[in-house]
């Protein structure tokens, strides 16, 4: 049998043998498992911007892009499968979009000299270009996420939050341990007290944590949460009627699936956000003209502008944007993995940029260099106003707390740099 | 027309009582081995160790732990994927507190750890039977799970709790670490295979054996003949434990490189062990590979001829080979419940009647 196995397979692997002269990316999405309700939109939102620019520009640079999708249902063990499975056809960036898969590729890909862009999210020391050479987490991070939304407090309490109570509702994962570090810093130079609150996998049971919130009263509740576990901890904080413009979640707490099931009850809710909403921008005109209304759109089509399209779409767009640095640095058309980082090593992202792009105002404007991988990490507020349906920025992007952030990320990356002798590059 | 006995004459009980008593049997077994460890290790890359033979083998050294305990012990238990962490955890521990010290000693030790966990949560079988006892050993599943997520001294304090593998090499060859070479990762791991299938092969068929077979097939009966099932069942916990820690360590260091607990080592991880030795057959070690390679492999190949052969899109795929799993799982326990091992073993049968069967 298992030489059947072996004969099959090595017959499909054949057949799928990579066709050359064209720029490959990959989309390791998952369209199934616990989180697909959160992969789905933005899976599309990737593979649509990248068969825009195959449709309207042809390509990149005049190379046609092919599109790589595998399947990770997020979990780890199919993300290695989808990583080995891809990196023989030549993948320039992988963006996975899942914590726990980047932990394990981060060394691989370093390994094999493929670059990785984990937009905000991953391990946050990678910010540190000097340890991390292959690594990128522009525009923004979670401790930055942390720090913004602190900030966010901040101002709506006029620069003080001496002894008010904040609580952290994460996921206990990777993931959602990554802002507790940050969060304990701010809370000494601040003076605000901090309760930790960790959610199991997958997040369908939460009413003990709850329980100690209505008990406890906290002023603000910051959660780190994904996939079901957002909405039931929307609908749960509705259920004990906590003052929903108090609860902030991070980016990858807000988007349409998370609120809706709460109704009415997720009005008010608040949620971080590294780009804008929406379809007010010129480029969706072009999605509609080139890629919906050809019936070419990913998926069943339905997820433009949710704002989990929109952060798969920007994901894309700052993947053309540094391939497109890449053929400039190099001089050709037809880049590699190696080429691919040089890109995003240089890339900048400015308002002029954005705008000939067809997204004006779309994200922050951002430079990318040898230190710094991550961006200056710039984010804003959004609220969920559910009787319009649609979520709205309150705030302007505003950046976080460089001060306390970078110490941090030096420590981190330092010990990780000790840890697998690495000699810092810049 | 194989398989047949005609022609091979035994003069010792050495010969008499070897693992495969048939020639045609054991050439075919040198056969494999000399193909695994010979000549596979020449051929492979980077795809074929780690999405096809790593999670094979590893899975496999799982399924013949847990196979020692619910095919011949007749004990359940749905802790595996708690064991599994112990390892996965003691390795960690061992490799950053004594990195001169190379992996093979790390990875045996982790198995012993995991011994003597899997001997403190085997202590319940002396008193609990069956559904209980396997409500019992999900206690130990939650409970590892919880303390390696909580307590932060397993995972030396890093801001993620994850766990990642260091570099670490045996005969100055990397074995973990990303720049580890695909032979060496297959080589490692099948060593431990090998050396696994043959200890639990020996032991089952050894005085202990027996014991635990005794107490699967009625417990008083085996205390009445003298069996004490103290040592019978805790033994059997302790083989499980020692074979599903190995299986976690290199699961952990070799295979994924970075784990989190909760995701990897999950109950979905125990139920998927137990797949495997259900499937396979109880009370076999060919059953246990058999029921590693039809649960890993199958949805791999699955994928790359849905996907990747026949161009369909990722989530269909996705989803249909759910369908396609579930419904062989199914075909396969009402053709024969007692298994893969079964279907081999009655296939060898109607080959030594082949082409004459009358």
């Amino acid at each position: 049998m298992k030489l059947k196995l072996i004969t099959a397979v090595t017959a499909a692997m054949m057949a799928a043998a990579p066709a050359m002269a064209e720029l490959t990316f990959s989309a390791l999405s998952y369209r199934t498992g616990p989180y697909a309700a959160n992969g789905i939109p933005f899976a599309d939102g990737y593979q649509d911007y990248f068969t825009l620019l195959n449709e309207r520009d042809g390509g990149i640079g005049g190379e046609p892009i092919n599109l790589v999708e595998c399947e990770t249902a997020y979990n780890t063990e199919k993300g290695v499968e989808c990583y080995e499975a891809t990196k023989g056809q030549g993948v320039l960036v992988y963006q996975p979009l899942s914590t726990g898969i980047t932990y394990q590729l981060i060394p691989k890909a370093t390994a094999d000299g493929i670059p990785m862009h984990t937009m905000g999210y991953g391990r946050t020391s990678a910010k540190n270009g000097s340890v991390f050479s292959n690594i990128f987490n522009y525009p923004a991070n979670y401790w930055d996420g942390a720090s913004i939304a602190i900030t966010h407090l901040l101002d709506i309490n006029e620069g003080d939050l001496n002894g008010k109570k904040v609580a952290l509702v994460y996921h206990n994962s990777a993931y959602g341990k990554e802002p507790i570090r940050t969060l304990e810093e701010l809370a000494e130079k601040h003076g605000f007290e901090l309760t930790l609150l960790a959610v199991d996998h997958p997040g369908q049971e939460q009413k003990s944590q709850w329980l100690q919130i209505r008990r406890e009263r906290p002023d603000y509740v910051l959660m780190w949460g994904w996939g079901v576990m957002n909405s039931v901890a929307i609908q749960e904080a509705a259920n004990i009627r906590y003052p929903m413009e108090n609860f902030i979640g991070i980016w990858w707490s807000g988007s349409e699936n998370d609120v809706l099931p709460a109704g009415d009850g997720a009005n008010g809710y608040k949620a971080l956000t590294f780009h804008n909403l929406g379809t007010d921008f010129p480029l969706y005109a072009d999605i509609e003209q080139y890629v919906k209304g050809p019936g070419k759109a990913a998926g069943a089509g339905d997820q433009i502008g949710t704002v989990l399209y929109n952060r798969g779409l920007y994901a894309a767009m700052l993947a053309a944007e540094a391939a497109k640095t890449a053929q400039e640095i190099h001089g050709v058309s037809e880049i590699t993995p190696a080429m691919m980082r040089d890109g995003m090593e240089a890339l900048e992202i400015t308002e002029e940029k954005m705008a000939a792009l067809g997204l004006p105002n779309f994200g922050p404007a951002f430079s990318v260099s040898c230190e710094n991988h991550g961006g200056d990490g710039f984010g804003a507020v959004k609220q969920w106003d559910a009787t319009a349906g649609q979520w709205t920025m309150i705030t302007d992007f505003f950046q976080s707390d460089q001060d306390v952030l970078n110490p941090l990320i030096e420590e981190d990356s330092a010990a990780y740099a000790a840890e697998n002798n690495i000699e810092p590059r810049c | 027309m194989f398989y047949r006995e005609a022609g091979d004459f035994k003069t010792s009980y050495v010969d008499d009582n070897q693992t495969f008593p048939i020639k045609f049997d054991r050439y075919r077994y040198y056969a494999v081995l000399l193909i695994a460890f010979a000549i596979i290790p020449f051929v492979l890359n980077d795809y074929w160790v780690n999405a096809v033979f790593l999670p094979f083998l590893i899975y496999s050294i799982a399924a013949i732990g847990l196979n020692v305990l619910v095919g011949y012990c007749g004990q359940v238990s749905l802790g595996t994927g708690g064991f599994m962490a112990v390892g996965a955890y003691a390795c960690y521990k061992l490799m950053t507190s004594f990195p001169d010290v190379n992996i093979l000693f790390h990875v045996i030790i982790s198995g012993g750890i995991t011994a003597l966990v899997g001997l403190l949560f085997g202590l319940p079988s002396l008193r609990i039977k069956g559904f209980y006892l396997a409500v019992a050993t999900l206690a130990a599943q939650f409970f590892l799970v919880w303390l390696f997520n909580r307590v932060p001294w397993f995972y030396n304090y890093s801001a993620s709790g994850q766990i990642s593998a260091p570099e670490r090499t045996l005969l100055g060859i990397a074995i973990t670490g990303p720049n580890a070479p695909a032979w060496a990762m297959y080589l490692f791991c099948l060593v431990f295979v090998a050396a696994s299938a043959i200890i639990a092969r020996n032991l089952t068929r050894g005085a202990f054996g027996r014991k635990w077979m005794a107490i699967r097939d009625m417990d008083i009966a085996a205390e009445i003949i003298g069996v004490d099932p103290l040592k019978a069942k805790l033994s059997a916990f302790a083989v499980l434990s020692f074979f599903v820690g190995i299986s976690g360590a290199l699961f952990f260091s070799v295979y994924l490189g970075a784990v989190e607990v909760g995701e990897v080592f999950g109950i979905q991880k125990s139920f998927l062990v137990l797949f495997m030795v259900i499937i396979g057959g109880l009370g076999s070690i060919f059953g246990s590979f058999a029921g590693a390679a039809f649960l890993v492999l199958l949805p791999v190949f699955l994928k790359n001829v849905l996907v990747a052969g026949l161009g369909w899109p990722t989530d269909m795929a996705a989803h249909l080979e759910f369908m396609i799993v579930g419904a062989l799982i199914i075909t396969f326990l009402i053709a024969e419940p007692h298994g893969l091992a079964q279907l081999w073993r009655v296939t060898k049968e109607k080959l030594r009647l082949w082409p004459f069967p009358h």
